[in-house]
């Protein structure tokens, strides 16, 4: 079960370089088919290029486990990025942070309560400028997913 | 939650014209290197989506992919389409799991464009929504994003470029 305490637990500030070698890279594995990304100098990052903030998050900075919802039943439900004008390039020192917002209950639709949490993650250019802003949804279901059920509620988190 | 709560830009609807929709694109079979490829570019080194062992012992028949694997696979079909640096927006909502050996199609639609007007000027807006669909018909992913249409080379983009030669009948001979 969730705790609704999380709700404001904020992380420690961490920086992501943006790196042309990893615009690439994932590129590369998600069938980037535009050049851009593969022959500029400085290209802009791919719409879901933020999730690596995998390899620049560390426990102190990424306050996801305050939430404390049950592994065996947590899922990735929806996943949202906003850039506040043009997505940042190549050679950008972004700095970023993340909080927990909102935590909620709703009823699914096989009966069953579902519980929600919410991740804002802010990156801000070297000027201070708020650039990209990334919102994570993640859902503890009320019983652990069925193998193989198509309709399930989200895939893994 | 928003920085940016003083000054609310407005928006209002008008058709521009939006570049042609690509064709639907088809990926696959996919297959555990496709996952293996995306977890170590993008950090997610869940076992779940590349060890055997480890997702028989989960439950699960085989590895299966990374949500955000499809997704992604859904944003550079957008931004093959539409320009990468016009991306505004990208929600992206996951339905079902996607297997070792599924065939994915991709396809995009414009649900509407507009113009947004704020301190920093007038922008042409279109909205579009995404669909990642596996073999047996199933929604896998589905996704809603907001890119720029640029106002003034929109009309540019319209008109045949210089050089470009109108269709005509093949010459014989």
């Amino acid at each position: 079960m969730a705790n609704p305490d999380a709700q404001g637990v904020t992380g420690a500030p961490f920086r992501l370089d943006v790196e042309r070698g990893k615009i690439r890279e994932f590129a590369l594995a998600t069938g980037a088919a535009d050049a851009a990304y593969l022959r500029e100098e400085n290209p802009v990052v791919q719409p879901t290029f933020l999730t690596t903030t995998f390899f620049w998050q560390g426990e102190d900075s990424n306050p996801w486990s305050a939430v404390e919802l049950d592994q065996q039943r947590g899922l990735h439900a929806e996943q949202q990025y906003t850039f506040f004008g043009e997505p940042p390039r190549a050679g950008t020192r972004l700095t970023c942070q993340s909080r927990i917002g909102e935590i909620y209950t709703k009823v699914g639709r096989r009966g069953g309560e579902m519980t929600f949490a919410v991740m804002y993650t802010d990156f801000h250019d070297e000027t201070g400028r708020l650039v990209a802003r990334a919102k994570l949804t993640g859902v503890e279901t009320a019983r652990p997913p069925v193998t193989g059920d198509a309709t399930q509620d989200g895939a893994s988190a | 939650m928003s920085d940016t709560a003083t000054a609310q830009p407005r928006t209002t609807g008008v058709g521009l014209p939006v570049p042609a929709t690509p064709p639907a694109r088809a990926y696959g079979p996919v297959t555990r290197t496709d996952f293996v490829r995306y977890q170590g570019a993008s950090g997610d080194m869940n076992p779940i989506h590349h060890d055997e062992v480890f997702a028989r012992a989960a439950g699960f028949p085989s590895p299966f992919s990374v949500g955000m694997w499809q997704a992604s696979l859904l944003g550079t079909y957008a931004t093959d389409w539409l320009g990468g640096p016009n991306v505004r927006d990208f929600r992206i909502r996951f339905l079902a799991q996607v297997w070792p050996g599924d065939v994915l199609t991709f396809e995009g639609v414009p649900l509407r464009t507009y113009v947004l007007e704020s301190e920093d000027g007038r922008e042409g807006r279109v909205d579009i929504e995404l669909t990642c669909r596996r073999q047996t018909g199933d929604t896998a992913v589905t996704a809603w994003a907001t890119f720029v249409l640029p106002l003034d080379a929109s009309v540019g983009d319209a008109t045949p470029e210089a050089g470009e030669q109108p269709e005509t009948t093949e010459e014989q001979g």
